[in-house]
C-alpha cells in the first residue's frame, strides 16, 4: 500500500517536472467551476509579444492554441488535437524530438504546413511505417511530417499525453481555426526567481491590456504550476500516509494473530516439550528445534506475505496506472516484523516450557 | 558429553535405592503428602511388581525412579550416584541412556507416526537414520502386528497406543524398564503377550523391570511384589 502510494506521488511529480517546473499558464475567462469557465475574449499574438516583451525574469513564452480535428492518412483516419504552437513551446513544456527536427523560425513566420507528429498518432496513422516527409491531411490542409515526439505516456488524469500534433501557430490560426485568437499564453519563469511576482506583474500588465477596470474581476486566469504540483504531490504523500497507516493497523492485527497462534500452538507443544524431555532430550535440544521451527516458519511466512503484496501492488499499480515504485525499506520492515513476532511468540514459551521439570511439562492442559 | 558420571564401578551396589524419600503436592493446608517416606532398594536383573490402591503414590513414585520428577526430601541413588545431586541435563542423560518409561497415559507424539514416535528416543542418543528404521521396527513388531506403523496416535486404539508406548520405552535396550500401568488398556490376551514379551526381555536381556499394576495375574509375572497404601511401602513379597 505504500509502495502503492509512493508510487503515485513519483508519478505526480515526474509529470510535473515533465511540464516545466517553472510554469506559468495563462488563460482566457475565469474558472466558475469543475472544468467550466467564464466567457471570455481571448488572447492574440500581441499579448503573447506584450508579455515577452515587458516582463523581466522570464526564460520562455509560449502562445498556443488547439482544437480537434480528424486526421487522415491514406485510408486510416484518427481523431486528434492539433495544437498551433509558436516560440519556446518545446521549451516550456519539455518536449523533446525522438526523430526528425522541431520547426524552424522561417516555418513559423510564414505558417507554413508542417506538422510533428505525437506518438500515439504516428502509432494510429502509421504504424510500423515511417512517417516522415509523408503527407497528412487535416481538415482541408495537407501537412508534411517533418517530425516525432518522443512519447511521455499518460497523466494521471488519464489522458493520453501523446494524442496530439504540432503545427506552427500561424498555420493554425489561418488553415484551422480562421481566425487570430491564442487560448492559452505559457511562460516560464527563470530559474531562482519568484514565480508569484511575475504572475503579478503578468496579472497587472494583462488587465491593463485588457482594459479592465479596478472594480472589475480578471478576464483571464495566471496558473501557477508549482502550486498544482505542491498540492497535488502534497495530496499524494497523504494518500500515502493514509495507505501506510492502513498498512500499519493490518501489520499489527496480523501481527496479534501470529501471536496467538504461536501461542496456541506452544501450550500445545508443552506435552510434548514433556515428552522430548521425558526420552532423554536436552534442554538446548528442544529450545534449539523450537527456534529453526519459529524462524523457518515466520521467515516464509514473511516471504510469503512480501511476495503476495508485491504481485497485488505490481497489479493494482497496472490498473490504478501508477507506477511501481519498489519501497525496500517497506519490505524489509514488514519482514522482520513478521520474524520478530513469530520468534518471540513461538521461542520464549517454548523456553518456558523447556526448563520445568519433564513431569510437569507432561501435565500441561 | 553422552557418557555419565554413573560409572561401572560401583556396579555392585543395588541399581536402585531410595531413602525416605517424600514428594508433597501443594503447600500450607492443601498440601497433599503423596509420599511418606519410602525406602525401597532394587537390585540389577530384577522384575519388581508395584500394586497398591488407587491414589496411593504409585505413580508419584515412578516418577521420580524415571528420573521426571524430583523428590521433596530423601534420596534416590541411582547405581550409587546421588540423582538429587545431578544436574538437569545430566538426569536427561540417564534417562536417554538408561530408562525406558511407559506412561500411564502413554504420552505419545500426537501428530507423528506411530513409527516416528518409536524412532525418538534414538534421534537423541544419536542414531545414524538406517538403524534407527529398523531398531524402531523391530520394537514396534515385539509388542504388536505390523500395519500401524505409519498411522498417528489419534488413529490408534487406546491398547494400540499402549504398545507402541512400550515400543518407544523398549527401542533403547534400557538398562531399566519403569511400566506404569502398561497392560491397563490391554485385554488378557495382549496383557499376557505383553507380560511374556517383558519377562524374556528380563531373563534374556537382564533388563531391569519395575511395573506398576493393578491386576494380580499380572503381578504374578513378577520375582517380587511391593504395596503402597497411602505413601508408604505397606508390604513387600517374593
Ligand atoms: N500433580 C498433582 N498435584 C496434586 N496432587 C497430585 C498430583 N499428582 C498426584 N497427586 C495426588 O497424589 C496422590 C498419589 O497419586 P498417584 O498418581 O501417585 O497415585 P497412583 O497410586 O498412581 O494412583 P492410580 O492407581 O490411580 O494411578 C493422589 O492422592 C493424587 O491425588
Ligand atoms: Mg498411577
Amino acid at each position: 500500500m505504500v509502495t502503492l502510494g509512493g508510487g503515485a506521488t513519483v508519478q505526480v511529480s515526474e509529470q510535473i517536472a515533465s511540464l516545466g517546473s517553472n510554469l506559468l499558464m495563462i488563460t482566457p475567462g475565469q474558472r466558475i467551476g469543475m472544468g467550466q469557465r467564464s466567457a471570455a475574449v481571448a488572447f492574440d499574438v500581441d499579448d503573447a509579444e506584450a508579455i515577452a516583451r515587458d516582463i523581466g525574469s522570464i526564460s520562455a513564452v509560449a502562445p498556443s492554441s488547439s482544437q480537434g480535428v480528424t486526421v487522415v492518412f491514406g485510408n486510416k483516419n484518427w481523431s486528434t488535437k492539433v495544437t498551433g504552437i509558436d516560440g519556446q513551446y518545446f521549451k516550456v513544456r519539455n518536449w523533446t524530438i525522438e526523430s526528425g527536427r522541431e520547426f524552424v523560425s522561417s516555418e513559423l513566420r510564414a505558417g507554413k504546413a508542417v506538422c510533428i507528429l505525437g506518438a500515439t498518432v504516428r502509432k494510429e496513422l502509421f504504424g510500423g511505417q515511417d512517417p516522415l516527409g509523408s503527407n497528412i491531411r487535416m481538415e482541408k490542409v495537407s501537412c508534411q511530417v517533418i517530425g516525432i515526439l518522443e512519447a511521455k505516456g499518460q497523466s494521471t488524469m488519464g489522458t493520453d499525453r501523446d494524442d496530439l500534433i504540432l503545427i506552427p501557430l500561424r498555420t493554425f490560426q489561418r488553415r484551422i481555426a480562421g481566425n487570430q485568437d491564442i487560448g492559452l499564453i505559457q511562460v516560464s519563469v527563470q530559474d531562482g526567481v519568484s514565480t508569484d511576482k511575475v504572475k503579478q506583474d503578468i496579472e497587472q500588465l494583462m488587465r491593463v491590456r485588457r482594459h479592465i477596470s479596478p472594480s472589475e474581476d480578471d478576464s483571464f486566469s495566471v496558473r501557477d504550476m508549482k502550486e498544482i504540483a505542491k498540492m497535488l504531490t502534497g495530496t499524494t504523500q497523504v494518500l500515502t500516509a493514509l495507505l501506510g497507516a492502513v498498512a500499519a493497523v493490518s501489520l499489527l492485527v496480523g501481527g496479534i494473530g501470529i501471536m496467538n497462534i504461536m501461542l496456541v500452538s506452544v501450550t500445545e507443544r508443552t506435552r510434548e516439550i514433556g515428552v522430548r524431555l521425558a526420552i532423554g532430550a536436552l534442554t538446548r535440544e528442544v529450545l534449539m528445534q523450537f527456534l529453526v521451527e519459529a524462524i523457518v516458519l515466520s521467515s516464509f511466512g514473511g516471504l510469503f506475505g512480501i511476495v503476495l503484496a508485491l504481485t497485488a501492488s505490481v497489479g493494482l499499480a497496472r490498473v490504478l496506472q501508477v507506477p511501481f515504485v519498489f519501497n525496500s525499506g517497506i519490505v524489509v520492515i514488514a519482514f522482520f516484523f513478521s520474524a520478530a513476532v513469530g520468534v518471540i511468540f513461538g521461542y520464549f514459551p517454548a523456553r518456558q516450557a523447556a526448563r520445568m521439570d519433564p513431569i510437569e511439562a507432561l501435565r500441561h492442559e | 558429553m553422552n557418557t555419565i558420571v554413573v560409572s561401572k564401578q560401583i556396579s555392585h551396589s543395588p541399581l536402585i535405592e531410595l531413602h525416605g524419600v517424600t514428594k508433597v503436592y501443594g503447600t500450607g493446608g492443601a498440601a497433599m503428602h503423596a509420599l511418606r517416606g519410602i525406602d525401597l532398594r532394587i537390585d540389577q536383573g530384577e522384575f519388581v511388581a508395584v500394586m497398591g490402591p488407587s491414589g496411593s503414590g504409585k505413580s508419584t513414585c515412578m516418577n521420580i525412579l524415571g528420573c521426571l520428577d524430583t523428590p521433596a526430601s530423601g534420596a534416590y541413588l541411582f547405581k550409587g550416584v546421588d540423582v538429587g545431586k545431578l544436574s538437569r541435563d545430566q538426569r536427561a542423560l540417564l534417562r536417554r541412556n538408561y530408562l525406558g518409561f511407559v506412561f500411564q497415559g502413554y504420552n505419545l507424539l500426537n501428530r507423528t507416526s506411530a513409527l516416528e514416535n518409536v524412532e525418538l528416543p534414538l534421534i537423541y542418543r544419536g542414531t545414524p537414520a538406517v538403524e534407527r528404521r529398523e531398531r524402531a521396527l523391530k520394537a514396534l513388531e515385539a509388542v504388536g502386528p505390523k500395519g500401524w506403523k505409519s498411522h498417528t496416535p489419534g488413529e490408534l486404539s487406546g491398547g494400540q497406543q499402549q504398545r507402541v508406548a512400550i515400543a518407544r520405552a523398549i527401542v533403547t535396550d534400557p538398562k531399566v524398564l519403569l511400566a506404569d500401568e502398561l497392560t491397563g488398556n490391554l485385554d488378557s490376551a495382549h496383557s499376557r503377550e505383553i507380560m511374556e514379551l517383558l519377562t524374556s526381555f528380563n531373563s534374556e536381556r537382564s533388563i531391569t523391570i519395575v511395573m506398576v499394576t493393578h491386576e494380580p495375574d499380572m503381578a504374578a509375572y513378577a520375582g517380587r511384589i511391593i504395596r503402597f497404601l497411602d505413601g508408604v511401602i505397606d508390604s513387600e513379597s517374593g
